[in-house]
């Protein structure tokens, strides 16, 4: 187990290191730096910044050198927690994300408990009653829900809010509700308010979780050992659940690898309309005025919150299951 | 079709009895799909689609650049073959209120205003394929100046239907070019890491996981956030479509990968090998042709991902950009909800997305069923 998760961790490391390459790509991709962007914007305002302050900030930022050197500045200083200064808000970027990060987080979060709470019954029911009229509507809602962009989803759900209800309810709270401690009456709104991202993320990580699971359970239901259980007289519910429904559990954990992504990418399109304080709004916005210290930052705690992910459902398959902790491929 | 009676040799050389023909493997595969309804049906769906792709100015009614300042917003009209003044087929025009306060126009259909529609009609003039000038139109009102709008207007007062046949033909190629390109990218890679094995597959393999591991969309939006917002449309749609394929080869080239490992062994790899062909001609004229209908459902099914990671961008306003016209550019027109709650016509687009994808989807199950007719 130790030696797995030895090389499950280098792995990350690697992985970490190569998104770091990426993302420092995108952040240089933009013609010209920061330093110059923001010489500019001084000069439109009418107060020109002296050689003396260019010089400094771009020792600052570590812009002069070649790119190895730019690259190995612009690490060691995330490393040291420094994620660069936002062109827009003229704040470091830690300011501006740190407030939001516990929001997305969060919503991820839950979204993810509650795609789980979903996904398992109606794909381990799909499964058993195969072919019944309730296994062919959950197919169907999967399909649609699959094919569907969650931002299109939303923008349904607004219409029918509007037209019935006369209002879109944006963001996480109530105004009144926004600022007050914590109890039951602001966790009743925050719920209240929660559900609507929650379906629209969602939808598409419940019917592609839903699929999988089905899957394999029927691929399971068909071994020649639930047959013999079958034989030997042991109770449908027993036989159930004693062997086929712990081996599709195993495609279950490793999910967190592409369900988390998934999520995260859905808060970026769903915040955008329904006004949450989270991460995506800023990304967006900061792509958008080629903010790229904030993007490059956003983008790579994503990635990195996506690789963590992937890692810790890497370490929960191995203690489940002794084939994949061990390095032995099936067939 | 070639049918003989009795038992015939199929072109594995098993006996077989069960149906006393021999038919081609593309026959085979053809009758293990036609079994599938909905591919089928999807499958006709996808050659409606690449008709309207082809002959995208002869059915859309208006030009792309057509707009009609008096009738913005305007609601879906309905076809009509009765009224007071006789058969025919024709639509009610609009009568418009604007109100005092919010200054919203808002259309009724108007009975007594008849404007009457007909297949083939004059319209504006266009190059169908680029060089054939013609003027006739698959459907329109019989006097072009008339107001014949069947999914309603968009906020410019510009043709809904007319528009969503001209962004089909860009989302839709986007998908489709989109996957060629990954395609390629994938089968080489995926080729050599099969077939060749050892540290090289193990590299690619490597990388392979590394793409898959950063979430795809924050990618798609870093890249497409450097594209200068000034640039040609045409070159923007090329670049845009290309960094779509960067991330969305990695699949395809798995798939080839588990085909070629599985197939390595085979006596026909070892007796074209022992025949002095080159790698290339094994992997290329030997291999790849024996698992062609697989690649193709693979194709098929990663399409459908191209074309929502399209209109995911696009409708951020990080992909293509006015003046091109694709689905995610024509969602953007129904994103604000003040509009929208007024005009839910808006979400057509969005309709049409859905179709095609589900097509797509079904298409490519029905073949990935299909591909291997001697499995059962």
């Amino acid at each position: 187990m130790i030696s797995y998760l030895g090389r499950r961790a280098a792995y990350m490391a690697a992985t970490l290191v190569a998104i770091s390459l990426v993302v420092f790509v995108i952040i240089n991709l933009p013609p010209g730096d920061f330093v110059t962007a923001l010489t500019a914007k001084y000069n439109v305002m009418g107060q020109g910044l002296t050689e003396a302050d260019i010089a400094g900030l771009r020792v600052r930022y570590g812009l002069d050198g070649n790119v190895f050197e730019q690259y190995w500045h612009w690490v060691t200083q995330i490393v040291q927690g420094d994620l660069g200064t936002s062109f827009e808000y003229e704040r470091p970027v830690a300011d501006v994300i740190g407030p939001r990060l516990g929001a997305t987080i969060g919503v991820s979060f839950v979204t993810l408990l509650v795609t789980w709470g979903l996904a398992f019954p109606i794909g381990v029911y799909s499964a058993v009653r195969q072919r019944s009229i309730g296994d062919y509507a959950v197919t169907t809602v999967g399909f649609l829900g699959l094919a569907t962009p969650n931002f299109l989803i939303a923008l349904v759900f607004i219409y029918f809010s509007v037209t019935w209800f006369g209002s879109v309810p944006s963001g996480l709270c109530s105004p009144e509700w926004c600022d007050s401690a914590w109890n039951l009456g602001k966790l009743l709104d925050l719920l209240g308010h929660l559900w609507i991202p929650m379906i629209v993320i969602g939808t598409g990580g419940v019917a592609g979780l839903v699929r999988i699971i089905r899957n394999n359970l029927l691929d399971e239901l068909h071994r020649p050992y639930v047959t013999a259980a079958r034989a030997r007289g042991v109770p449908e519910k027993q036989l159930l659940r004693r062997y086929p429904l712990r081996v599709a559990l195993n495609p279950f954990v490793s999910t967190i690898g592409w369900v988390l992504p998934m999520l995260l990418v859905g808060d970026i399109v769903v915040g955008q309309i329904l006004g949450l304080p989270t991460l995506g709004p800023i990304l967006l916005g900061a792509l958008r005025s080629q903010d790229m210290y904030l993007a490059g930052s956003i983008i790579m705690i994503l990635s990195a919150v996506t690789v963590i992910g992937t890692l810790i459902s890497d370490l929960l398959l191995g203690w489940l299951d002794p084939r994949i902790r061990m390095g032995i491929h099936q067939n | 079709m070639d049918v003989k009676a009795g038992p015939s040799k199929t072109t594995e050389g098993i006996e077989e009895t069960a149906r006393p023909a021999t038919a081609s493997q593309s026959r085979l595969v053809w009758w293990a799909f036609k079994k599938h309804r909905l591919a089928l049906v999807s499958a006709w769906i996808l050659a409606g689609m690449m008709l309207v792709i082809v002959l995208c100015e002869f059915v859309a009614p208006f030009g792309s650049r057509h707009r009609d300042a008096e009738y913005t917003t305007a609601p879906p009209q309905v076809l009509k073959l009765w009224s007071d003044s006789g058969f025919g087929l024709h639509v009610d025009g609009y009568t418009s209120e604007q109100d005092p306060r919010s200054l919203r126009i808002t259309y009724e259909a108007n009975p007594e205003d008849r404007v009457d529609v007909g297949f083939f009609v004059k319209g504006e003039e266009y190059e169908l394929f680029g060089f054939i000038p013609w003027d006739r139109h698959l459907i329109g009102p019989t006097d072009p100046d008339d107001p014949m709008y069947l999914w309603g207007t968009t906020t410019d007062g510009q043709d809904l239907l007319s528009q969503v046949v001209y962004a089909t033909r860009v989302s839709a190629s986007v998908g489709i070019i989109g996957v060629l390109l990954a395609f390629i990218l994938g089968i080489v890679l995926g080729a050599i890491s099969g077939y060749f094995g050892g540290w090289a597959d193990n590299a690619i393999q490597r990388v392979i996981e590394l793409i898959m591991s950063v979430p795809a969309i924050p990618l798609w939006l870093g890249f497409a956030a450097a594209l200068p917002a000034d640039m040609n449309p045409v070159t923007r749609y090329f670049i845009i479509t290309t960094i779509l394929a960067l991330v969305a080869w990695t699949g395809l080239a798995r798939e080839v990968r588990g085909r070629f490992l599985s197939l390595r062994r085979e006596e026909f790899v070892t007796s074209a090998r022992l025949d002095g062909s080159s790698h290339g001609r094994i992997m290329f004229r030997h291999m790849l042709p024996s698992f062609s209908s697989h690649i193709i459902a693979a194709l098929s099914l990663s399409i459908p991902g191209m074309i929502l990671a399209e209109t995911a961008l696009s409708w951020l306003g990080m992909g293509l950009r006015p003046p091109a016209v694709s689905w995610g550019v024509q969602l953007q027109d129904a994103s604000k909800w003040s509009v929208l709650s007024g005009a839910p016509w808006l979400l057509i687009p969005g309709l049409c997305v859905v179709l095609v994808v589900l097509a797509f989807n079904f298409v490519g199950d029905g073949l990935r069923d299909a591909a291997d007719p001697y499995k059962h």
